[in-house]
């Protein structure tokens, strides 16, 4: 589990993804392969703004283990202002998350391996 | 001349009113409330830490610069509830706001003050060109035993300060330190929570450490307290940094845009920095300010700053009043699962 996260942490620190320079698609999570233009793919790494809005949510009630602290919480499907829709947690209480919601990225912590174990840090949102 | 280029602030949402904590412990909370000029505190999210404020602060400072986060070539943490023992907070801030690999780094610990000992490491390596800038942070998710005085202002909150020579907003005139070996406030290894000297510790350690640096730095600058227009002082409470500005001939205008721990209680190493950011969102161009930090154990860093014309050209909003007006107040059970005060099992 910890190489795995260490040699994500670029991406799950900051929302880098990729865009294809030749038809202008951006990709998040990041490829290296564009799938409209295929063999004509311009690919290159871009930082997201880390803006975007709610398009849908879950209120999640049957909690893990580890997240039993923030039972309710909120999953989103976020569309960035760049055009790729990722799923993340949404920090704010259930009654307050709306489907066209303004979010922002923030980073938090999202688990760590016991009390003696490592953190891992990662980007949620919060509402704008 | 070297100075602070941009700052940015975090302060976490959740807070506590005095009166609930003095509910739980069967004390007058409105006395308490009165005693300490503390109505209430911040308190981080269950996923909220010092490395994720560094960090929230850092990114604030790093947009308002408008510059190349490739170009900060050193960042110091300061905090005294750093997230590991072993483990720097200043990698995973580098990391974030995307400084590369070559940067000066490390974590600082001196109680209240070490945010303002970034500073001035920060300042002395911008002036001696190590580096093009440096970034300094101050953060906090500082922890009072249940039933301490220290429970009702121990709260959580950070603030970032990018110091360079080039687009300077606020001059660092001239900066200094006044220290001794005084345990005033300590938190032992391996212990969660500090312990402290109990109320006759004001005098030796926060007054004699605060009023020393300040007339030191007057005298050096030949300066004198009506030639400020703010003076920010650590703040612990709410009543210490009026009393110290009082003995020293400052007025309250001078320092209440920058009191904030009435309403977000002491953070700690965030605290005279969040109240620098409040100060520096109404600065204008031709102002001085005097910063006076604490952190005990015990020191004091003075610094004389004048404000310049370049302050009208960075993004000063959302101001660190507008944060401090969002809260969302909890009661003493959400904030002791905040604070991850209950054990869990396995």
């Amino acid at each position: 589990m910890l190489p795995r996260f260490w040699r994500k942490i670029k991406y799950r620190y900051n929302l880098i993804g990729t865009k294809c320079e030749n038809c202008g698609t951006y990709y998040y999570p990041p490829r290296n392969f564009c799938t409209k233009c295929r063999r004509k793919s311009k690919i290159v790494e871009v930082k997201f703004s880390g803006r975007g809005e709610v398009v849908s949510y879950s209120v999640v009630h049957e909690v893990p283990e580890n997240m039993k602290e923030q039972k309710p919480y909120v999953i989103a499907l976020v569309k960035l202002e760049e055009g790729p829709m990722i799923t993340a947690q949404l920090v704010c209480r259930p009654e307050e998350v709306r489907v066209g919601m303004k979010v922002k990225a923030a980073f938090r912590k999202c688990g760590e391996e016991g009390e003696s174990g490592i953190i891992y840090y990662c980007t949620k949102f919060v509402p704008e | 001349m070297a100075g602070i280029v941009s700052y940015g602030t975090y302060i976490p949402i959740y807070r506590i009113k005095a009166e609930e904590i003095a509910r739980i412990w069967g004390e007058d909370g409105e006395s308490i409330s009165r005693g300490l000029g503390i109505k209430q505190k911040s308190i981080p999210d269950i996923d909220e830490d010092t490395a994720t404020i560094a960090v929230e602060a850092a990114r604030e400072a790093i947009f308002r610069a408008k510059i190349d986060p490739e170009q900060v070539d050193a960042i110091y943490v300061g905090s005294e509830s750093h997230p590991y023992a072993v483990k720097p907070t200043a990698t995973i801030v580098g990391e974030a706001i995307g400084a590369g690999n070559y940067y000066f780094a490390a974590d600082l610990e001196f109680a209240c003050k070490a945010g303002t000992a970034g500073m001035q490491i920060c300042y002395a390596m911008v002036k001696s060109k190590m580096i093009r800038y440096g970034l300094a942070i101050g953060a906090d998710t500082s922890q009072g035993a249940p039933g301490d005085a220290l429970e009702y202002s121990a709260s959580a909150g950070g603030a970032a300060y990018v110091i360079g020579d080039k687009g300077v907003i606020a001059e660092i005139e001239c900066t200094l330190s006044f220290t001794s070996d005084t345990p005033d406030f300590w938190r032992r290894e391996g212990q969660p929570y500090p312990k402290h000297g109990g109320r006759f510790t004001g005098q030796p350690a926060y007054f004699r450490h605060i009023t020393s640096a300040a007339k030191k730095i007057m005298e050096i600058t030949e300066l004198k307290p009506s030639d400020f227009s703010y003076a920010v002082f650590h703040q612990p409470n709410g009543k210490f940094p009026a009393r110290v500005a009082k003995m020293l001939g400052f007025s309250k205008e001078q320092i209440s845009p920058g009191l904030v721990v009435p309403y977000i209680g002491n953070t700690y190493s965030g605290s005279s920095l969040l109240g620098l950011a409040a100060t520096l969102d109404v600065a204008k161009e031709g102002d001085l300010i005097l910063l006076v930090s604490f952190g005990s154990g015990a020191g004091s860093d003075a610094f004389v700053l004048r404000v310049t014309d370049r302050i009208e050209d960075i993004e000063r909003k959302p101001g660190v009043w507008e944060k401090i007006e969002k809260g969302i107040f909890v009661d003493y059970g959400m904030y002791v699962k905040l604070r991850r005060k209950i054990k869990m099992p396995g």
